[in-house]
């Protein structure tokens, strides 16, 4: 047993023990915290198999962005500081009953493959060669989920743009105009105080 | 390059580390020994940079506001932030009663353990670095953004509401500004072909990028000065902490050490902007040199590369510490206005104008 194997297993055990704790625990800040954790932990594996670029790229794209919109919605939440309700037993049950099968299916998958060591020289995992394979258009290039995952992202953004842009319906215009030609130069107050609904 | 001075820190490093390997046989020992030996001097080295640029920080207040600055402690005052470490130490550490406790205590160490991490990648001087990973400019920028999370922990379990309104603002201020942080640094990646830092040390051997890439490249340093100015939650955009709003924001309950450590994870902050606009815009460790003057060139050999390092790196510190005295505060409308509507534009264009001029050779 030497020194990588405890640092990999120190390792594992950090991921899994966080995740286990963000499940658990009854404080929904903490848990996006050990979430945070868990997948800080992924992120040392990757570090620790010099898959650098990939570990760089977890952090940015799950501690940087997602943790961070997760912790945002909590503070957004009314009363999330309290505990949460623990959950009804029959819950608890199913719950162990779908985890108890997924680790068996996911032990049979890891145990029907065969893990044959590649005869192929490995590739370097530099920058250089991960942007060229996912720009390349030879057979085993990644050009086309590339463009295709770009495309996805830049609906996501318009669709955001969409939903997050002030619409000023010129309706409301019309609205405001009637508004002020019935009441002349009379200010705010005495419009809230004769109590006419203006429909938008 | 340097005959005369054979002594640099790579040597000593070098020196240290054959002797371990020498006198010590298990090889696992020997390694983190070493590494223990790092972290030991890196610590050292930050307190003795935070000591120092507390007292800067109040030497250029002063400067800035035609005073005297600290002058009582010790000759010209230099004593004045030892004093007030010993202070910060026998204060009592006060906890909320209704705070969530774990993380409460738990927010100060992640803001400085994220500063220290991101220490790792910088080269202090020729070959002196402590990781020189492939891809440092990724990572530093990647690593950085752990340090929101504190943040926003430490305005969360305070119970306070001035703390987790700081910790909201400093939130989205944060996630925004890394954008142009990030577009900004991609200009000298572009200019450069690689992410780690010894390259883009090396490819300034002629000229450094800020002279080399021109126009482009002084929008992005300038553009990156601004931008990692409100990463690090410094005035003029220190609305986390705004004093006149929110007390102290985000850490209002913070007390003795704890309050210190967040002190010196901002100090840290300040430094390792400065480091890394040094590295990238500035060269580095690399002297200055100009064209095809030899005599000229060869003059400035002799100055180590720790010294050109540092020199550059508190200049910077300078200008980001004059901007505190100088712009009045943003507003958070204002703040994201400025970010999305004009920094995040002009540094597309800026890196489109950039890859323009590297793809027809326009750089010198």
């Amino acid at each position: 047993m030497n020194a990588s194997v405890i640092i990999f297993y120190i390792i594992a055990a950090a991921i899994i023990g966080c995740g286990l704790l963000a499940v658990t625990s009854l404080k929904i800040f903490r848990s996006a915290v050990y979430l945070l954790f868990s997948l800080i932990s992924i992120a040392g594996l990757y570090f620790f198999l010099d898959y650098e670029f990939i570990g760089a790229v977890q952090i940015v794209v799950y501690v940087g962005g997602i943790v961070v919109l997760i912790i945002f919605s909590i503070f957004l939440t009314q009363g999330s500081g309290g505990l949460m309700k623990k959950p009804a037993l029959g819950r608890i049950f199913f719950a162990g009953l779908a985890t108890l099968f997924g680790a068996i299916l996911t032990y049979m998958l890891i145990n029907n493959q065969l893990f044959i060591p590649s005869n192929q020289q490995a590739i370097a995992p530099s920058v250089e060669n991960i942007g060229a394979q996912m720009l390349s258009t030879t057979e085993h290039g990644y050009i086309l989920p590339f463009e295709v995952v770009s495309m996805l992202l830049l609906s996501a953004m318009i669709g955001c743009i969409v939903i997050a842009i002030k619409v000023k319906t010129p309706e409301l215009k019309n609205s405001v105009e009637i508004k002020e030609v019935e009441f002349g130069a009379a200010d705010n107050h005495t419009i809230e105080n004769t109590d006419i609904k203006i429909v938008v | 390059m340097n005959q005369f001075l054979t002594i640099s820190f790579s040597s000593i490093a070098a020196a240290i580390h054959n002797w371990l390997a020498l006198s010590i046989p298990n090889e696992t020992l020997v390694k983190v020994i070493d590494l223990t030996i790092t972290g030991v001097l890196l610590l050292g080295f930050l307190v003795v940079l935070c000591f120092f640029l507390g007292y800067m920080e109040r030497k250029v207040a002063g400067f800035m506001q035609a005073r005297y600055g600290p002058n009582r402690v010790g000759p010209y005052g230099s004593l004045q932030i030892v004093a007030d470490t010993v202070k910060l130490l026998f204060k009592e550490g006060l906890t909320p009663k209704a705070s969530d406790k774990f993380l409460f205590h738990l927010a100060p160490v992640i803001i400085v353990v994220a500063s220290l991490l991101v220490m790792a990648p910088i080269a202090f001087a020729s070959n002196f670095q402590i990781w020189d990973i492939s891809i440092g400019v990724l990572y530093m920028s990647s690593v950085s953004s752990i340090a929101v999370i504190g943040i926003l922990m430490a305005g969360y379990s305070s119970y306070n509401k001035y703390s987790l309104l700081g910790a909201m603002r400093s939130g989205a201020q944060i996630v925004s500004y890394e954008l142009s942080v990030g577009l900004s640094l991609i200009a000298i990646v572009i200019l450069s072909g690689s992410l780690q830092l010894s390259h883009i040390v090396e490819s300034q051997r002629d000229g450094w990028w800020i002279y080399r890439g021109h126009i482009p490249i002084i929008i992005s340093f300038v553009i990156f000065l601004i931008a990692s100015t409100a990463e690090i939650n410094r005035a003029p955009f220190d609305l986390a902490e705004a004093e006149q709003e929110l007390t102290a924001g985000f850490h209002t309950e913070y007390s003795g050490m704890k309050f210190a450590m967040f002190l010196l994870a901002e100090y840290i902050n300040l430094f390792v902007v400065s480091a890394i606009a040094a590295t990238i815009f500035f060269g580095g460790w690399m002297p200055f040199h100009l064209g095809h003057w030899e005599a000229f060139n060869h003059i400035m050999n002799f100055i180590p590369g720790f010294i050109w390092f540092f020199g550059k790196t508190f200049f910077i510190i300078f200008i980001i510490m004059q901007f505190r005295w100088t712009f009045p505060r943003l507003r958070v409308d204002q703040l994201l206005t400025l970010e999305w509507k004009y920094l995040l534009p002009i540094s597309m264009v800026n890196t489109i104008l950039v890859t323009v001029m590297a793809i027809m050779g326009w750089h010198f």
